[in-house]
């Protein structure tokens, strides 16, 4: 099958790669960038932990062709950190919010996303916005409390 | 090891710093079971059993041969024959032989240069079956009319009469069960029926295998256990274990699931066959609900004899569990030693018969027939309480085993927690909140025996004066923070200063997989165990230099010192001193400890919950959730509470969302998250934990080991209080609306 070249910014970096028509915008993240911090736990957009976002909106990585990214700007796990930690991360450790870790990148990904639009939510607002990131390892509650820490924190610094 | 040899006052161990592998973790680096990939590197795809139960007349794999890119397509025929007992299990359920057993059973396998290649070749291959009647529910396996689903299964414990299908059958007990019912003024008896769950790691099976003609081999795969994979690879294979080297990548969760092998044995024999290319294999979320271990489906009658004052006489449980289409997969071994593991009855009869069905081969789903033993016994405790208006903890701290008690099992025990538990959730806050109209309250308690195992661990000094510790218990929440504040506590040296590995089958003895709450109990007691004889070695090469007696040196704050003044007059020699000079003193200075370890010390938890039940729809909201446990020593507080709270969340979806779900052709309906709805954040409350500490004299800080025992009370707790918010008592899980709906009329109707 015809490959489609596809240019697209990742993390600030302009990239280009050759998609199958077939490949999601996962595939190409993880195969042919090697940026394998985005995880596929369904393939169906029940999880969530392919999250990322494209032109500063959250999606599902793996409901998305990656020739749709063409001329997009995505971001991902990898991106999160500057310098240091940003202040989600470095709370997720301190909370004990992650215990295998897998789901971690996209519920990261997806409460970035949250704090940009709603820099002060209740914790039925993030438990609603994380709706569709699965964790089955923590029961949620030192996620919420992280995101809730994380907020604070940002709030303070702005 | 006595009871007073543990001590208390420790400076790292009680505290909650950063783990060890966090920073990897929230960046995306850290590698899982996909992430791994190879120069040259193939991948996999599997043809799967669209039926439940079907013969496979004809595979032509042909058409899928001459697809460009495809290099390589095995059938059972590629794999070696003359297997017996589980091997041959494992066998038959990596690859399909004569009869494919379940919907998802692979068939064939097939691997290509690319993963859109490998599915295209997949789909190509022509697979000829005749559809065989097929039984999925668990009694009607065993009823009369139930097909046959392979013979000779029954092994040496199954009576004579019964249905072929049934694979085992236990029995047990003690005291006289007839005059304990006798002396009750209440005797009731009921059936419960559970579901089969999924484990439900967000992280699929994946592994990338390779193997050359020579028959050795390497992978690269997320298990919570590597020398499991080495072995079970070996024997499918019919290669040797020592030819297989393993290497575990970070595991995206496993609580069970992930203890066995599925297709590992697909990716290395797809390898062999294509010159010995690495293959990748990662399966689909449909394919790990289809074709991995679920947990086992159960129905079981309870019967319990009552005194008004809420003395329980007499108990008898007659469980049938069926573990899918082999034998030796559902947890009736333990489900009839959990069932009473919480109390002390005079006169207890235990019974058990496990079926296979047309259903996925079970694996283990943390404390293993527990939940299930415990929805049956606790629910009809609950029962018997409402309908003799007592307290259920109170009934639970008069019947409840004690240090001294002889367990429902057997074993006395020896030191446990309970009573502490019991306590601790009666002197909650949450037991006292008032409840409002349709909202209900439930109690249950629950137990884990934990597990020690076969464990190898070593230790290394640094020449900088770390310590550097390889253990072979992946870390699948934390274990590397627990065994490094155990390390460091017992060197008297930073958490920060020592780094904890997983390491590969190569490295280490045979390890037992992350399970049975072990990785802090039996990692952490053989860990300790090499920092001491590091610390024996390290106080004789302070003597050799002070020019004393090793016996006269003691080791304390990360350092050897002069035992007392007779010793001499010598100022402290630091880790990082002799860590220094060792090349001068005597060489590396390393410990190491292996053990089959003893001295388990079981969990018991308390939980209460409180629900709200909407009468229009049936929806049942999780309003407030207490788990109280015995964690023996919290290591690290944080990560106890995360197992109390995650397994109390796996409990609570159990209990209310979770079930497989099968057509009348006998294909699992629901494999996907979307259908298999596991607890999403907005379901939970937060989840409240009270961590009681009973130090276990069996292990050197006390620890029992904690990831299992929370996942058991939810199912009976939520009955409970749905029970209380409805009055509809419900025997079969899930709880899902539409049954609380039909309840709730039911009751109503009276």
């Amino acid at each position: 099958m015809t490959k489609i070249h596809v240019t697209t910014t990742v993390n600030g970096d302009p990239v280009e790669f050759l998609a199958d028509p077939r490949e999601t915008l996962l595939d190409a993240l993880r195969n042919h960038l090697d940026l394998t911090g985005t995880k596929e736990g369904c393939g169906t957009g029940d999880c969530g932990a392919c999250s990322v976002t494209v032109d500063g909106t959250l999606v599902c990585s793996c409901l998305m062709l990656a020739a749709e990214a063409d001329g997009k700007a995505v971001e991902t796990i990898e991106g999160m950190a500057g310098e240091e930690l940003h202040p989600l991360q470095r709370k997720f450790i301190e909370h004990a919010a992650l215990q295998c870790g897998f789901c971690t990148p996209g519920i990261l990904v997806a409460a970035k996303a949250l704090l940009e639009r709603n820099p002060d939510p209740t914790d039925t607002e993030i438990r609603f916005w994380l709706a569709g990131n699965l964790c089955r390892c923590t029961g949620y509650d030192k996620i919420i409390r992280a995101v809730q820490d994380a907020a604070a924190e940002m709030r303070g610094a702005a | 090891m006595a009871r007073d040899e543990i001590k208390t006052g420790y400076k790292l161990i009680g505290t909650r710093p950063n783990r060890p592998d966090g920073l990897d973790k929230v960046t995306g680096r850290a590698r899982y079971g996909a992430d791994f990939s190879l120069p040259g590197m193939l991948w996999a795809a599997v043809v799967r059993s669209p039926h439940a139960h079907a013969r496979i007349k004809k595979i032509d794999m042909s058409k899928a041969m001459a697809l460009a890119g495809v290099k390589a397509v095995i059938t059972r025929a590629d794999l070696p024959t003359g297997l017996t007992g589980e091997d041959l299990n494992l066998q038959d359920n990596t690859l399909a032989g004569d009869k494919a057993l379940y919907d998802g059973h692979a068939v064939a396998a097939v691997a290509a240069t690319s993963a859109l290649v490998a599915q295209d070749a997949a789909r190509l291959i022509e697979v000829e079956y005749e559809i065989l009647p097929h039984v999925i529910d668990v009694d009607a396996a065993m009823a009369p009319q139930a097909p046959v689903i392979r013979e000779g299964v029954a092994d040496y414990s199954v009576p004579e009469g019964m249905h072929p299908n049934v694979s085992r059958y236990i029995e047990f007990g003690h005291g006289d069960v007839e005059a304990g019912f006798a002396a009750a003024d209440i005797v009731r008896e009921q059936t419960y029926k559970t579901e089969a769950t999924h484990q439900g790691y967000i992280e699929p099976h994946a592994c990338v295998g390779q193997m050359g003609e020579d028959g050795r081999g390497e992978m690269w795969v997320c298990t919570q256990g590597h020398w499991y994979i080495r072995r079970m690879c070996a024997s499918v294979l019919g290669i040797e274990a020592a030819n297989l080297r393993v290497t575990p990548s970070e595991i995206g969760g496993g609580f069970g699931g992930k203890t066995t092998i599925f297709m590992e044995p697909l990716a290395l024999a797809l390898s062999k066959k294509a010159g010995g290319r690495p293959v990748k294999l990662v399966m689909t979320r449909s394919e790990v609900l289809r074709a991995t271990g679920p947990t086992a489906s159960a129905s079981m009658d309870v019967k319990l004899g009552m005194t008004s004052d809420g003395t329980i006489t007499a108990g008898q449980i007659y469980f049938r569990m069926q573990g899918g289409a082999f034998p030796g997969m559902s947890p009736i071994g333990e489900a009839l030693p959990c069932a009473f593991a919480c109390y002390d009855i005079p006169a207890l009869r235990h019974e058990a018969v496990e079926v296979i069905a047309n259903r996925p081969k079970a694996a283990a789903y943390r404390a293993p027939g527990s939940p299930m033993a415990a929805f049956a016994v606790e629910s009809l405790v609950d029962e018997m309480c409402r309908e003799l208006k007592l307290d259920p903890i109170e009934v639970r701290l008069k019947n409840g085993a004690r240090n001294g008690s002889k367990s429902s099992y057997g074993p006395v025990y020896n030191v446990i927690g309970l009573q502490e538990t019991l306590e601790a959730a009666k002197a909650h806050p949450n037991y006292q909140i008032p409840l409002g109209p349709n909202q209900g309250r439930g109690v249950a308690s629950g137990f884990w025996f934990n597990h020690g195992g076969e464990t190898s661990v070593s230790l290394a000094v640094g020449e900088d004066g770390t310590a550097t510790v390889s253990v072979g218990t992946p870390d699948i929440g934390g274990s590397r923070a627990s065994l490094a504040l155990m390390v460091a506590e017992c060197l008297g040296i930073a958490y920060e200063n020592v780094r904890v590995n997983i390491v590969e089958t190569g490295a280490l003895g045979v390890n037992e997989p992350t399970h049975g709450s072990r990785a802090t109990f039996a990692s952490g007691k053989a860990a300790v165990a090499a920092a001491r004889q590091a610390i024996a070695e390290m106080c004789r090469r302070a003597a050799a230099d002070w020019g004393i007696d090793p016996e006269a040196v003691e080791w304390k704050d990360g350092a050897a010192h002069p035992a007392g003044p007779n010793a001499g007059k010598f100022p402290p020699m630091t880790i990082g001193e002799i860590g220094a000079k060792m090349g001068s003193t005597g060489g590396p200075i390393s410990g190491h400890h292996e053990v089959t370890a003893e001295g388990v010390g079981a969990s018991f938890g308390t939980h209460v919950v409180d629900v709200e039940v909407d009468p229009e729809t049936g929806r049942t909201t999780v309003l407030r959730y207490l788990v109280v446990q015995d964690a023996g020593t919290a290591i690290h507080p944080a990560y106890v509470e995360g197992q109390y709270q995650g397994g109390a969340a796996q409990g609570i979806g159990w209990a209310l969302n979770e079930e497989y779900v099968y057509g009348p052709d006998g294909r699992l309906q629901n494999a996907a998250f979307l259908d298999y709805r596991i607890p999403v954040a907005s379901d939970l409350p937060m989840i409240d934990t009270v961590i009681v500490e009973v130090p276990n004299p069996g292990h050197p800080y006390g620890v029992r080991g904690v990831g299992e025992t929370g996942i058991t009370p939810p199912l009976p707790a939520i009955a409970a209080a749905v029970a209380g918010a409805t009055g509809a008592r419900i025997r079969s899980l899930p709880l899902s609306p539409p049954k609380v709906l039909a309840a709730i009329k039911d009751a109503r109707k009276g």
